[in-house]
């Protein structure tokens, strides 16, 4: 009777201190808005955000599925080419020196500020925005995958040495199993900096997704609005990365490590 | 089989240059178990990465069946101090590891691979990942692993170090087992003197840096060996005229 619930008591106490962290913000928040009496305008109570979201829930989840359509997107691009580049600055020493320098740079110009240029480029549809998350994410997936490329240890490089196996041998058994914590750490940053990039791309120029609808509850003065949009990313983030941490689980059987240290880290954007 | 002369390692820019090996001379015959034993640093290490082809004497020749070697010669294997298991392969992936980088087809291998996994006694983790290894259990593996392909030539640098004196007299027996079963050509880095002396026909000593060949030992016990063989008299002798030569080089004192 009581060892069973043990488990789970543990495992839902865990999962349950955070959410009651989060619970009690905002019941503080709800007291301080009735006590003080704040206007709506400045900050809304978290229940007249929640009455926001409950009056047009099939808009809201329009609009939701619209952003998470163009990060996800934006992302699997910012994954499949950070990726492909890092394997071949990686494994050619010539494109690295080539091609990085210049990474560098491109990455050093604020990203936010070529979302005009994308707009005249790519016109305003979805392509500008998933552009603009492309761009954002792609930095962290090179460098983590890179550096994950590059940690191979002394003893397994003189053992594929030794047995003589070919560059791709070496590369598809050795390699990017070495890489694989390195690029799943750079995939949950680039998951948040692709939802960034989303929303930076709706601010420039969109008639959809969340993006569009802070921006446009902020021209009417709807605070209610902007604070149910703001919750929707924040939940949306939160699932975005766990979703990268179940995958990278699913993908590495072998470690073992993932539960025991990371449990407390969390990854978001700077 | 082996034909090292007068060869010479060195480290880094002329002017602070580490000497890891000064002139070392050896032949080593076929079938012959040569354990190389001295203090840290004496270049062990160095002189058995030679052998591998993976790293270049800066000065002498280095021969394998009278040809210089340039690269990892044919049908060797390796084994290491710290097993380099791979942590996302099982075992018998690992084990398999030679015949797939080999270009040849694993399952061809795979009945070998699990008839070396059973001769140590590891029937029951075929399919287990190394991190639920014991060290010894690893070190298991990564010999069976470097035994795959049936090498003329192993090379193993202290592959039993980090393991405790139970399990390394298993480990020791299990190689013996092994390397006798076919007949092969070994070299093998210990610190250990019981160790070398238990598995060697000769053993070689080596001087503090830069490494020079100081003693060279024809171990004469039988070759068919039993742990047992360690309390004989010979044995005894074996092992104290080679602590001597320790102390004499300084490195051991009471
Ligand atoms: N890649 C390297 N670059 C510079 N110096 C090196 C390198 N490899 C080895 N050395 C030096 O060469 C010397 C011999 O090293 P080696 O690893 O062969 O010693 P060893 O006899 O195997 O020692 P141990 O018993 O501690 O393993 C050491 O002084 C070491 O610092
Ligand atoms: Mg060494």
């Amino acid at each position: 009777m009581i060892e069973i619930p043990a488990a789970l008591w543990s495992s839902f106490r865990r999962s349950s201190i955070p959410l009651l962290g989060a619970l009690a913000f905002l019941v503080i928040w709800e007291i301080a808005c009735r006590l003080f009496s704040i206007r709506p305008i400045l900050l809304p109570s978290p229940l007249m955000v929640l009455h926001e979201l409950a009056a047009s829930p099939a808009w809201f989840a329009e609009q939701t599925i619209y952003t998470v359509g163009i990060t996800l997107a934006g992302f699997a691009a910012a994954v499949v080419f950070g990726v492909l580049f890092a394997i071949l600055i990686v494994e050619w020493k010539l494109l690295e020196r080539l091609l990085f320098p210049l990474f560098v740079g491109l990455n050093s110009v604020p990203k936010v500020a070529l979302a005009p240029l994308f707009i005249i480029w790519f016109g305003v549809g979805d392509t500008p925005k998933v552009a603009i998350a492309f761009l954002i994410a792609v930095f962290a997936v090179v460098i983590d995958t890179a550096l994950g490329l590059r940690s191979v240890p002394p003893d397994t490089i003189d053992l594929a040495r030794t047995l003589r196996g070919s560059r791709l041998k070496v590369l598809l058994r050795v390699k990017l199993f070495c890489a694989m914590p390195h690029l799943f750490a750079g995939l949950k940053v680039a998951m948040s900096l692709a939802l960034v990039g989303a929303i930076v791309g709706e601010f420039v120029s969109s008639q959809r997704g969340l993006g569009y609808v802070i921006l446009s509850a902020q021209g009417m003065f709807d605070t209610p609005r902007v604070f149910a949009a703001i919750a929707i990313l924040a939940v949306v983030g939160v699932a975005l990365i766990a979703a990268v941490t179940v995958i990278e689980r699913l993908a590495m059987p072998w470690h073992h490590s993932t539960e025991r240290h990371e449990h407390w880290r969390i990854t978001g954007p700077k | 089989m082996i034909r090292a002369s007068q060869v010479v390692k060195r480290f880094g820019s002329s002017d602070k240059s580490v000497t890891a090996l000064d002139g070392i001379s050896i032949d080593i015959e076929e079938g012959e178990f040569v354990s190389l034993l001295g203090p840290s640093g004496c270049g062990k290490s160095t002189f058995l990465r030679c052998l591998a082809g993976i790293e270049t004497a800066t000065t002498g020749s280095l021969l394998i069946d009278g040809k210089p070697i340039d690269g990892p010669p044919d049908r060797l294997g390796m084994a290491f101090q710290r097993d380099a298991l791979l942590d996302w392969f099982d075992v018998l992936e690992n084990v398999l590891l030679p015949a797939d980088f080999g270009g040849k087809r694993k399952r061809d291998y795979e009945p070998r691979a699990r008839e070396l996994l059973a001769m140590v006694g590891l029937k029951g983790f075929v399919n287990a990942y190394p991190r639920a290894l014991s060290g010894g259990m690893r070190q298991r593996v990564a010999m069976c692993r470097s035994l795959l392909l049936d090498p003329r030539l192993i090379l193993m640098d202290e592959p039993f170090g980090a393991l405790d004196a139970l399990t390394r007299d298993q480990l020791n027996v299990d190689l013996h087992h092994l390397t006798q079963q076919r007949r092969m050509t070994a070299v093998f880095v210990t610190h250990s003197i019981s160790e070398a002396v238990f598995l060697s026909t000769r053993v070689i000593v080596f001087s503090p840096r830069p490494g020079r060949v100081v003693a060279d030992i024809r171990i004469g016990l039988p070759r068919e060996r039993r742990l047992a063989v360690r309390e004989s008299k010979e044995f005894g002798d074996y092992t104290r005229h080679i602590r001597g030569l320790f102390e004499k080089m300084g490195l051991i004192h009471d």
